[in-house]
């Protein structure tokens, strides 16, 4: 079987170099597909077209399935963060100790639904399915620094100290 | 590694240890660290050492309070402190040799007394970062037996004999599942350590790789060799930064001692260990669409047989059992199976690690023995319900789990009672619910978790849990009537019956546990449109009901 050289890299920025190097750890084989994400992920912030496109070429793997496994799991996401990012746990413990409430008030504190980002890219609101420091109850991250036992008060005060930077 | 070798890093280790008076052991979890006891082992450290104490300021894992953390133990006194901050490293440091300082002390006795510790046995004790640590306490001894006294024929008798079942939830026999792998036929086999603690309100996976990352490492090599595998995965969630990285340290360590590689301590036995991080999906708690999510794919289950057993990750027979499971290996073959069968009840034995959280006193971790009562961990343990208020349920198994009413709770902690009354063991999350919860939204709060974790493969699962979604969403905003309860439940059995795996399987369970212990709470949301916890908003529709009605 002729053997298909790896595309090049889409540009000078050394992040692909990351990224490629992932992928070399693992013989450029199919299964490196999420490991390949994540590195994307952690070096960019988010996926893009340029970046799925380039590890599945890379990888052989169909486009079309590359996307099918970006969208299956939550943790990648095809937009880019806000320069802060807010996210409220809506686990378990942390609904029996009224997230919702302060995911509600969040939500009207920043005028937009979670999963998105204000409008001058300053702060995303996203929440996730436990953190697991249920034990501290209600949690928040903010910047993925956990947060533990927040009220709705302190939410705001961290919501109000992001936007006068 | 040889015997001697390990004993000599015991032994210096101890000698380490001896030379100093006391040691302080600083809790850094995940609960604690958000509460910066990074910066207090700093001040501890400096406080010591301004003072010219010869004293040992040590990182560990999680000690299992965490709702009075950042805690502090001190050695040999057991002295243990709560709500510690940097502050008080002054205080404790002066305190030592003298009396303990009152103010900060956890005097919660029996919080500790009717636990039993052999997965947490570590946590607390060692630094997770130090395999010297680990090997202090008897760390790879059992790895050791294993491989130059025992074959993997012994290793699996011994794991039969304990009658250890599986801690992820299903309470398979491990016993049966690794002797099942290993008769498999092969070359090629693989060992996955499941740490995809999808179940929201359960942490004890977490908690145990952040603790006592070598336990875990060293069960899967006895995995390895008593099924014939020569690789193993381990499957962390992304979520989990701390035990990530803490993993794979002890990985690098074990692999610079010649515990992981090839030629394990001097014997022909190969085995290593990868990472592989989850992405956000509950469903991959699933063996094969856990399996699928290491080949790179998108994780959905398949239809079982083939079992892993004789054909999973990369079509070969694959061993996947829990992380908990995982951890109570060593022990087992270092004090032998019937050691371990002789804890624990008729036929669940050993001990279960329970993440307690919710309207309870004491949250935190603990490790309780089989067939200890639900009251005991409720109410002695946990201390029972805080402010004033009075308990209604206690909820296990997650969202495949049920919620266990008051009248039950003097039942013993098992897989077979749990089941027996509509709820699961599950992994281990438990999260008590008083007076102010309503449990219908309860049930829609794990139905809509479903509905959005559910992968879409099968239809049942698909579409039924949206429509039950649907359905309690009109009850708890007062639109339903006693005919879409009667759908409700029609519904859920049909999910239950017809879903391809465990996630539609047991999806109804907390509606139906719900439906069969506080059904009068569905009524008073149907009939008289009111939430008898005053949770629900029903405000839209409370203008048109008459006023004898409401009052």
């Amino acid at each position: 079987m002729p053997v298909i050289a790896p595309p090049p890299l889409p540009s000078e920025d050394k992040r692909w170099k990351i990224v490629n190097g992932t992928m070399r750890k693992n013989g450029f084989a199919r299964h490196a597909l999420i490991e390949t994400l994540h590195t994307v992920q952690s070096s960019f912030g988010y996926l893009d077209d340029e970046s799925i496109r380039f590890v599945a070429r890379s990888l052989h793997v169909p486009l079309s399935q590359a996307y099918g496994v970006v969208t299956f799991y939550h943790y990648f996401s095809l937009k880019p963060p806000g320069k802060h990012t807010l996210t409220i746990c809506t686990g378990t413990a942390c609904y029996i100790k009224g997230t919702d409430k302060l995911l509600a008030s969040a939500e009207k504190h920043l005028g937009i639904p979670q999963g998105q980002t204000t409008k001058d890219g300053l702060i995303s609101l996203t929440t996730a399915r436990c953190v697991g420091a249920c034990g501290r109850a209600p949690v928040a991250l903010a910047d993925g620094e956990l947060q533990g036992q927040i009220t709705g008060d302190e939410l705001i005060a961290q919501l109000e100290r992001w936007s006068k930077e | 590694m040889t015997t001697e070798e390990l004993e000599q890093i015991a032994e210096s280790v101890r000698l380490a240890n001896s030379k100093h008076d006391h040691e302080i052991n600083v809790c850094m979890g995940t609960g604690c660290l958000s509460q910066h006891s990074d910066k207090l082992k700093d001040a501890l450290t400096s406080a010591v050492d301004a003072q010219g104490k010869k004293v040992l300021v040590r990182r560990t894992g999680c000690m299992g309070l965490c709702a009075a953390g950042p805690l502090v133990l001190v050695d040999p006194e057991e002295i243990l402190y709560q709500h510690v901050h940097a502050a008080d490293a002054e205080k404790i440091a002066s305190s030592l040799d003298r009396e303990p300082v009152a103010e900060l002390q956890c005097n919660l006795r029996e919080h500790f007394d009717e636990q039993v510790h052999i997965v947490l046995e570590n946590s607390g004790h060692i630094d997770p970062e130090k395999i010297d640590d680990y090997i202090a306490h008897d760390g790879y001894n059992a790895l050791l037996k294993a491989l130059t006294e025992m074959t993997p024929k012994d290793v699996i008798q011994q794991i039969t004999d304990s009658g250890l079942r599986g801690r992820g939830g299903g309470g398979y026999p491990t016993g049966l599942k690794w002797s099942t792998v290993a008769k498999a036929a092969g070359e090629m086999k693989f060992v996955i350590c499941n740490g995809d603690e999808g179940d929201p309100g359960a942490f004890m996976d977490r908690s145990v790789l952040e603790s006592d990352p070598q336990r875990v490492i060293e069960g899967m090599v006895i995995g390895g060799y008593a099924v014939g595998a020569s690789k193993g995965f381990i499957y962390v969630r992304a979520e989990y930064p701390l035990a990530v990285s803490r993993l794979t340290t002890a990985l690098r360590e074990a692999r610079r001692h010649g515990l992981l590689g090839n030629n394990i301590c001097n014997t022909p036995f190969n085995f290593d260990v990868e990472i592989r991080l989850g992405a956000g999906a509950f469903v991959c708690g699933e063996e094969t669409a856990l399996i699928a999510s290491i080949e790179g794919k998108r994780g959905t289950p398949k239809p079982r047989p083939p079992y892993p057993a004789s054909s999973g990750l990369f079509g070969k027979p694959t061993l996947i059992n829990n992380v908990e499971t995982f951890a109570n290996i060593a022990p087992i073959i270092r004090k032998g199976g019937k050691w371990f069968a002789s804890i624990g009840s008729e036929r669940s034995k050993g001990t279960k690690v329970f993440a307690l959280t919710g309207k309870i006193t004491n949250s935190g971790l603990v490790e309780v023995p089989m067939g200890i009562s639900l009251r005991q961990i409720v109410e002695g343990i946990g201390g029972g319900v805080p402010d004033g208020h009075t308990f209604k349920a206690v909820q296990t198994g997650g969202p495949s789990g049920g919620c266990i009413p008051a009248e039950l709770l003097d039942i013993g902690v098992s897989y077979d009672a749990l089941v027996k009354i509509g709820s699961i063991m599950g992994s281990g999350g438990m999260i008590v619910m008083d007076d102010t919860s309503c449990m219908v939204n309860v049930a829609r709060f794990f139905i809509e978790f479903c509905m959005t974790e559910s992968c879409g493969k099968c239809i049942p699962c698909r579409a039924g849990t949206a429509q039950m979604f649907t359905l309690l969403t009109r009850i708890c905003t007062g639109t339903g009537t006693m005919d879409d309860l009667a759908l409700l439940e029609d519904l859920c059995s049909t999910v239950k019956e017809a879903s391809l795996c465990g996630l539609g399987q047991t999806a109804p369970n907390p509606i139906l546990s719900t439906l069969k212990y506080f059904h009068n709470e569905y009524i008073e949301h149907i009939v008289n449109k009111r939430c008898p916890a005053g949770v629900c908003n029903m405000e839209s529709i409370q203008s048109e009901i008459p006023s004898e009605v409401t009052a």
